[in-house]
């Protein structure tokens, strides 16, 4: 960080843990002044009593549109504020758009104070983004073990079979029908429940 | 071969023609894969335009038209070459407000010069007491609600930005915000205005039709550079749209459109709360009050689905009297550029038909709407933050 202060950033996400991310993230590189708003209702009032800086959103939020007023002048706004986008530098806004964050800047901040911090937003969101898609993934393969072992129980029951010979069972006819074990697994935990 | 295509939109029922054309096999017919992404907000919508992660969206006119001047954001060449509706908004009131203008209300209910006189009393009474402004609620600064909502209440002597606040509001948000006293009324598509009503805690007191007889709504949007590279597409694409829209106003297909509607990825919303909008007959107040208007939403009847330069150039007139920019002959022409009702001809087959004359608008209030005449249309109107 230069001499300069360090610019106050609000980060508007009702993700927690990302915004715990992305937080984290700006204290590391030295950003002091980092307040996390995660209630969208007044959401402009909120943004100008903290009087920001600058201002980061993930796109999956639709309170985006409401930022979009502080570049009116109105009764309800007195600051001006300007979105981060630089016109030569269209790599940059379509990485922020891919991870799925956005920036808001006021007026007169200047462009290479604000290109770390979006540079930076971009690989937490990012990284963010990995771990909830591994989680996710973690999630379902438990999910699809646990309906693969139920569905070799029945099997086992119902026609005597040993649990690699209800695998097998299991598997042949996925092969045949082209369809995954687990959503095979499925149609006969349903077939159980409705014939029961 | 097929040419994929990424198109994104937002959950309302003006983008009944997009949906209806691609879920009814339409696009696929002339040889396109679309995939329609959904969107959460108008600003992503636009961003997504912009820099190409989207080939074409439904997308607010008045965006269009701003994308186009670069006005709020950055300057990117919209084409519109198909109109998705005319008009479908309404402004919905609190139980509290509309018992408030009802009190004051000098005239018929229906007026809307009526009911904006009604809410300057409104105002005044509150201002006198001590009261805090109402709050307005509307989708984007950039939006036809917006600007409908100003007309309207400015037309009765308030002034939207010393009178009242207007503050945007995510449509998903607007029935939460009226049910929690952040909002005393909103302007939106439908279907917000039924759900409200149906919860009981808002009345419809306007269709915008009420205001404006056409007002265009939505456009389906590509950037001008994409429009110049792939007219074949964009015809295709067109052509398809047109389709849908014709099928969507025969009335014995209002239902099998209100279900495609409705699917959980598509509006989400209960498929007969669709069908009012698609058939024009809404419930206006939580008492079951109907009311039936042949206006309410034109998806392609009456020549509703051809851009009409004239709109934009209306739209453009309310940027220039709401103070979004100043007025320049360049910028209007560009404006009025957007909308292209050539392509769409030129898809159709047919010259369009032409606007029942003399006024493009038919606004409730000031002087027929003359595109030639935007200085004259301006001077017409009392309240307003034109800059020079």
């Amino acid at each position: 960080m230069s001499a300069e202060a360090s610019p106050k950033i609000v980060i508007v996400d009702e993700s927690p843990i990302r915004a715990a991310i992305l937080e984290e993230g700006l204290r590391e590189a030295g950003y002091t002044g980092v307040v996390h708003i995660s209630e969208m209702q007044s959401l402009l009032a909120r943004i100008y009593a903290l009087d920001p800086d600058i201002i980061l959103i993930d796109l999956e939020n639709p309170s985006r549109d409401v930022l979009e007023q502080m570049f009116q002048v109105s009764r309800a706004v007195r600051r001006p504020i300007a979105m981060f986008v630089d016109q030569s530098d269209a790599a940059s806004i379509q990485a922020s758009v891919d991870a799925g964050v956005s920036a808001y800047i006021v007026d007169g901040l200047k462009k290479e104070r604000i290109k770390p911090i979006l540079d930076l937003c971009v690989s937490r969101f990012n990284a963010f983004a990995k771990l909830q898609d591994e989680l996710d993934r973690t999630k379902s393969a438990l999910e699809e073990r646990k309906v693969i072992d139920r569905a070799k129980g029945i099997l086992m029951k119902l026609k005597g079979l040993t649990e690699d010979e209800a695998y097998v069972l299991l598997r042949s006819t996925a092969m045949r029908e082209k369809k995954k074990i687990g959503e095979i697994a499925q149609s006969i935990l349903t077939a159980s429940e409705i014939l029961k | 071969m097929t040419t994929p295509l990424r198109i994104g939109f937002i959950p309302l029922c003006d983008a009944a023609a997009l949906i209806v054309a691609v879920d009814k096999g339409f696009v696929r017919d002339e040889g396109l894969d679309v995939t329609l992404v959904r969107e959460v907000s108008w600003s992503n919508v636009r961003d997504k335009l912009n820099i190409g992660l989207f080939d074409a969206a439904h997308l607010l006119a008045p965006v269009a038209i701003a994308s186009s001047l670069g006005l709020g954001h950055v300057k990117v060449p919209i084409t519109a070459a198909f109109n998705l509706g005319l008009n479908g908004n309404a402004i919905t009131v609190t139980p509290a407000l509309h018992a408030a203008i009802m009190e004051e209300i000098q005239g018929d209910r229906l007026d809307p010069m009526a009911t904006a006189q009604a809410l300057a009393r409104v105002v005044e009474r509150r201002r006198k007491t001590g009261a805090e402004p109402l709050t307005f609620g509307m989708t984007f600064p950039f939006s036809t609600h917006n600007y409908q909502l100003r007309f309207w209440m400015a037309a009765g002597g308030v002034d939207p930005d010393e009178d009242v606040r207007m503050v945007v509001l995510p449509p998903p948000y607007m029935v939460e915000s009226i049910k929690n006293g952040h909002v005393d009324a909103f302007c939106v598509g439908a279907p917000w205005n039924s759900i409200a009503v149906d919860l009981g805690i808002g009345h419809i007191l306007h269709f915008v039709s009420d205001i404006l007889v056409r007002a265009v709504e939505k456009v389906l949007a590509v950037r001008q550079n994409w429009a110049e590279k792939n007219p074949d597409v964009l015809a295709a694409l067109v052509r398809a749209h047109i389709r849908a829209a014709d099928f969507i106003e025969q009335p014995e297909n209002r239902t099998e459109a209100a279900e495609i509607l409705a699917q959980q990825d598509r509006i989400g919303v209960a498929a007969e709360v669709i069908q009012r909008t698609l058939d024009g007959r809404l419930k206006i107040s939580p008492d079951g009050t109907f009311r039936e208007s042949s206006r309410y939403l034109l998806v392609g009847r009456e020549g509703a689905d051809r851009p009409d330069p004239a709109q934009a150039a209306w739209l453009y007139a309310q940027m220039v009297r709401w103070g979004q920019t100043p007025m320049s002959a360049d910028a209007l022409k560009t404006a009025m550029a957007v909308f292209r009702p050539d392509l769409y001809d030129a898809v159709a087959g047919r010259a369009g038909e032409p606007v029942e004359a003399p006024d493009p608008i038919g606004a409730f209030a000031g002087p027929a709407f003359n595109p030639a005449d935007i200085a004259g249309h301006l001077a017409a109107f009392r309240i307003g933050r034109q800059s020079d």
